[in-house]
């Protein structure tokens, strides 16, 4: 593996890029660069390891049973990747991704580090940009304080430090309980636990419960949740939330049915489950569909990962949830079927070689149906009742808001929604208030999230500076191809 | 939904501003109107370009068209109830040297000679007054004070909004297949079933080429996507929409503090794909132009790109007046990437072509016979 | 806020560097290898932002690069998302007043 830092030192062109340094994409890298591609990973952040392995070759904690075993396998996930002939830029965002009009069915790709901005060609991409938290807009959310489930897991990770006050854990999935278990190991004062999984869920979920039976999530989860629940406070059928305080948070107010009570806490820390993060795949031109079991939008990939713009993969959670053990496997799966669109496999040869980590894949996801089933949000967690919760962060658009343009204006979509209330228009681009939308303006209109649609994103997926930009080396054609 | 055909005065076709504009337009003139669209009112060009209310910089021959809308806008909540976000504090076009300057001053004589007031020659101190944040290297240039800025994709649904409230019928995701004669009307076929009218408005933007060689009209449209920047919030700096004369560039200032920075470099379009291509090393040039020109935009952070598709003509006019060959049709489209502006008067004065046989607002230059005609 | 776990404030097994940098003029201390954002909410610090629309106090929400209110001034430069940059010796971070303002950029 080459790490490279300045970006003067990237390739004119590689065979492939692999976009994301989680699971998936340092697996894709790896086998994508052991089948004889020339092939750069590109990460936004300084380590390896992407989320589920935040800091696995960093992590100030050493302490193996604060993290948990899984966490350590990215340990030599990385390690393979370091063994490989790639190059790696780490601290390196791609902004952009784009036909390359002059190299029909390859592409251009905007990426900055240190910086300084350029692009790149690439005949073939690799999306392996993960998953965040499904956003979980409750009143008060945007109040120092309050964070996600995952930034503690990160602030922990990565820095070794853990809230300093008293702790809420509020929401609903596995992550919670594996938090809450990593943060009370670590030392934090958690006052509560609090279980917003909708007691109708388990009903819907039994008809997955054979396979979740078999899979291994079973042994693991009973075991955390069992441990969890003895040690901390733990409260169920949560049915309302909401954050206050004046200028930071002091209370949580939890209603259970018709009865409400009051948590004086110092932090607060959110989680209903994770979704894909679509901006770059969205961007790119790739289709999504909304994915009714995972509810929430899914890239449109065939069976090797391919997406719906040819020479475009998506591998790991990016092409929908399926944890972090899947992942690997399916970046694995998509760069095999990347070097066969080079021509440096047979289809036989790549048929072959993919089908043990097929069949692994297929074991490893055994069981998520279940999960996906039981631990989906209950309405008032997707579509805030209330209609003073903002649901756009950056430009502090509220429910109401989005309500009243849906049923007053008639606005059907997102994109005219941005249009009259800038909700998605912030430096966010919509990866914490689309899938609120979609939820408000369906409920308003009375149809479903697949129909109202979502945002249609264009790049830069990340801020590019004016300076970098002024920056990035021009041609002869772009100077006289101008319009008067 | 496609048993019968549906008939009325009025078929438009695209629900851009201008077939918006246009419909509300006939309504208004007591016409019974149906407007036809394949996506969304504002879908395209319409709804997603720089959003200038213009008068400054424009070809001659649309000045009457320009003058005539350009009262609408300062109105436009009476016309349409909604102020569409507009706002006048004129638009400004920077000279960057003394050549430069001497032919603003050559342009503001020749319209004077022909009655236009609207741009008026402004020197560095004033310049500088109006756009504190331009370079001092600048000598000079023109302002049309009257000029301004609106929301794209508001105002032209308010156009639409108002349209419907009296009594035009909107069929938005419905596609045109083709247009022909039927007796004394004309039949217009679509996805949806069929529509009759005696008179049909073409006004499908980068598509319009099609409806016209389906009228044995073809015209050597081009289909364009200029690209646009915004940044992310910014303290106050400038109010006027600002433009270059030597380079492509356009700079507007939000309310929020965000900067749209455009001009026409352009993208690849893919009109039947309802997508566009960014070009970033040209995205690049106007990046350089704004940090030459506007030092203080340095600091700047773009948060996103984006393309419209729009109709070019290739002497950058519009395509506006009856057709040259049937009786009944109409054509409103080509605006070449700076119809917005138009767009309210020109529907007023279309509605009075239909319905009258004639306006007092003079269109000489635009009609569609310029073009070679197909035999 | 935030502290090292188990309260230890040298930190399990850190053989890192500490650092130094300030935030908003005042001097604090932090760990090679954290980032900006970690290093302000090991400090105590509540608010790194105030936002453009409305002047309220933001902090970091998600620190992986998602929720854009980590934004941060760094040595003069605005909309820096602060859990992606890595806490260098000497930085000057500052919190990010509303909407930005140009500095002394006037060459």
């Amino acid at each position: 593996m080459t790490p490279v830092s300045d970006i003067a030192a990237l390739a004119e062109r590689y065979d492939l890029v692999v976009v994301g340094a989680g699971p998936a994409g340092l697996s894709a890298a790896a086998r994508a660069a052991d089948l004889g591609l020339s092939v750069l990973l590109a990460d936004e952040n300084p380590a390896p390891g992407g989320q589920i392995y935040r800091a696995v070759t960093t992590t100030p904690v050493t302490e193996r049973a604060v993290l948990g075993d899984d966490y350590w396998r990215g340990a030599d996930i990385v390690a393979r990747f370091e063994r490989a002939a790639a190059t790696y830029a780490p601290r390196c965002t791609v902004w952009s991704l784009t036909d390359d009009p002059a190299a029909p069915g390859t592409f251009e790709i905007g990426l900055s580090l240190d910086g300084k901005a350029r692009i790149i060609g690439a005949a073939q991409v690799i999306l392996a940009t993960g998953a965040q938290e499904r956003p979980f807009p409750v009143p008060g959310w945007t109040l120092p304080g309050v964070m996600t489930a995952g930034a503690a897991q990160i602030a922990l990770k990565s820095a070794g430090i853990v809230p300093s006050g008293r702790t809420v854990i509020a929401g609903c999935g596995p992550l919670l309980y594996l938090l809450a278990s990593q943060l009370a190991a670590a030392g934090t004062e958690i006052v509560a636990v609090l279980d917003t999984t909708p007691r109708a869920n388990w009903l819907k979920a039994a008809a997955a419960l054979p396979d979740f039976l078999r899979s291994p999530y079973l042994a693991k989860g009973m075991k955390l949740m069992v441990a969890t629940r003895a040690k901390l406070r733990f409260v169920s059928g949560v049915t309302g939330l909401a954050a206050a305080g004046k200028d930071r948070l002091t209370e949580v107010e939890v209603a259970r049915g018709g009865r409400t009570e009051t948590i004086a806490c110092d932090t607060l820390l959110l989680h209903q489950g994770v979704i894909p993060s679509v901006n770059l795949s969205n961007a790119a031109g790739c289709a999504h569909d909304f994915d009714e079991a995972q509810h929430c939008f899914v890239p449109r990939v065939d069976s090797w990962f391919a997406s719906s713009v040819e020479g475009i993969a998506i591998a790991g959670d990016g092409a929908g949830i399926g944890g972090a053990e899947s992942a690997a496997l399916r970046g694995e799966i998509a760069a095999f079927d990347a070097a066969r669109r080079l021509g440096r496999l047979t289809p036989e040869e790549r048929d072959r070689q993919a089908a043990p980590i097929s069949a692994e894949l297929e074991r490893c996801l055994r069981g998520r149906r279940f999960l996906d089933l039981l631990y989906r949000p209950a309405p008032q967690f997707l579509s805030p009742p209330r209609d003073d919760t903002i649901i756009c962060r950056c430009e502090e658009v509220t429910a109401g808001q989005v309500r009243d343009a849906a049923k007053r204006l008639g606005v059907v979509g997102p994109n005219q929604m941005k249009a009259f209330l800038r909700c998605g228009m912030g430096p966010c681009q919509g990866r914490l208030c689309g899938p609120t939308v979609v939820e408000l303006i369906a409920e308003t209109r009375g149809t479903t999230p697949a129909e109202v649609g979502y945002y249609r994103l264009r790049p830069p997926v990340k801020p590019v500076t004016l300076a970098e930009l002024a920056a990035l080396p021009a041609t002869e054609g772009a100077v006289k191809a101008v319009v008067r | 939904m496609t048993s019968g055909p549906r008939s009325a005065d009025v078929i438009v076709i695209g629900a851009g501003i201008h077939g918006c504009s246009t419909a509300l337009h006939c309504a208004m003139r007591g016409l019974s109107v149906v407007l036809i669209e394949k996506d969304h009112a504002g879908r395209h060009a319409s709804g997603v370009n720089a959003g200038g209310v213009r008068q400054l910089a424009r070809h001659v021959a649309e000045i009457p068209l320009s003058d005539a809308s350009m009262e609408i806008w300062h109105r436009i909540a009476e016309l349409v109830d909604d102020d569409c976000g507009f706002t006048s504090d004129g638009q400004v076009m920077v000279a960057e040297d003394e050549a430069d300057l001497e032919a603003c001053r050559d342009r503001v004589a020749d319209l004077n000679l022909r009655g236009f007031r609207h741009e008026e020659m402004i020197d560095a101190k004033e310049l500088r007054a109006l756009v504190p944040a331009v370079s001092e290297t600048c000598p000079g240039g023109v302002i049309s004070r009257r000029d301004g800025a609106a929301i794209p994709l508001r105002a032209t649904q308010a156009f639409k909004r108002k349209a419907e409230s009296l009594g035009v019928a909107v069929h938005e995701g419905v596609r045109v297949k083709t247009v022909r004669r039927d007796g004394a009307d004309w039949r217009v076929v679509t996805d949806a079933g069929d529509f009759l009218a005696p008179r049909i408005v073409n006004a499908a933007g980068a598509w319009a080429d099609r409806i016209a060689a389906d009228l044995g009209e073809p015209v050597p449209l081009e289909p364009i996507a200029l690209m646009l920047m915004i940044t992310a919030p910014m303290a106050a700096f400038i109010k006027p929409v600002v433009i270059l004369r030597g380079r492509v560039l356009s700079f507007k200032q939000f309310d929020n503090g965000t900067v749209l920075i455009g001009g026409g470099h352009r993208g690849t379009p893919l009109r039947d794909e309802n997508r566009t291509i960014l070009d970033w090393r040209k995205l690049a040039i106007s990046a350089r132009t704004v940090w030459e020109l506007f030092p203080i935009m340095r600091d700047a952070t773009i948060v996103r790109a984006w393309a419209g598709i729009e109709g070019r003509m290739p002497d950058d006019l519009p395509v506006f007046g009856p057709s040259a060959r049937h009786e009944g049709v109409y054509h409103q489209f080509g605006f070449s990437a700076h119809g917005f502006q138009l767009g309210p008067g020109a529907g007023a004065v279309m509605a009075e072509i239909i319905a009258t046989g004639r306006s007092n607002v003079p269109i000489d230059g635009l009609g569609i016979g310029r073009f070679p005609q197909a035999h | 806020m935030f502290r090292p776990m188990h309260n230890d404030p040298v930190r399990e097994g850190a053989t890192s560097a500490t650092l130094n940098f300030t935030f908003d003029g005042r001097p604090m201390t932090g760990r090679a290898g954290d980032t900006v954002a970690a290093s302000l909410l090991a400090n105590g610090v509540v608010a790194c932002r105030e936002t453009p629309v409305s002047d309220t106090p933001r902090a970091p929400y998600c620190l992986m690069g998602v929720c854009f209110d980590c934004l941060v001034v760094i040595d003069g430069v605005g909309n820096r998302q602060g859990c992606l940059v890595p806490l260098a010796e000497g930085m000057a971070i500052e919190t990010q007043h509303g909407r930005r303002h140009f500095a002394e950029a006037r060459a």
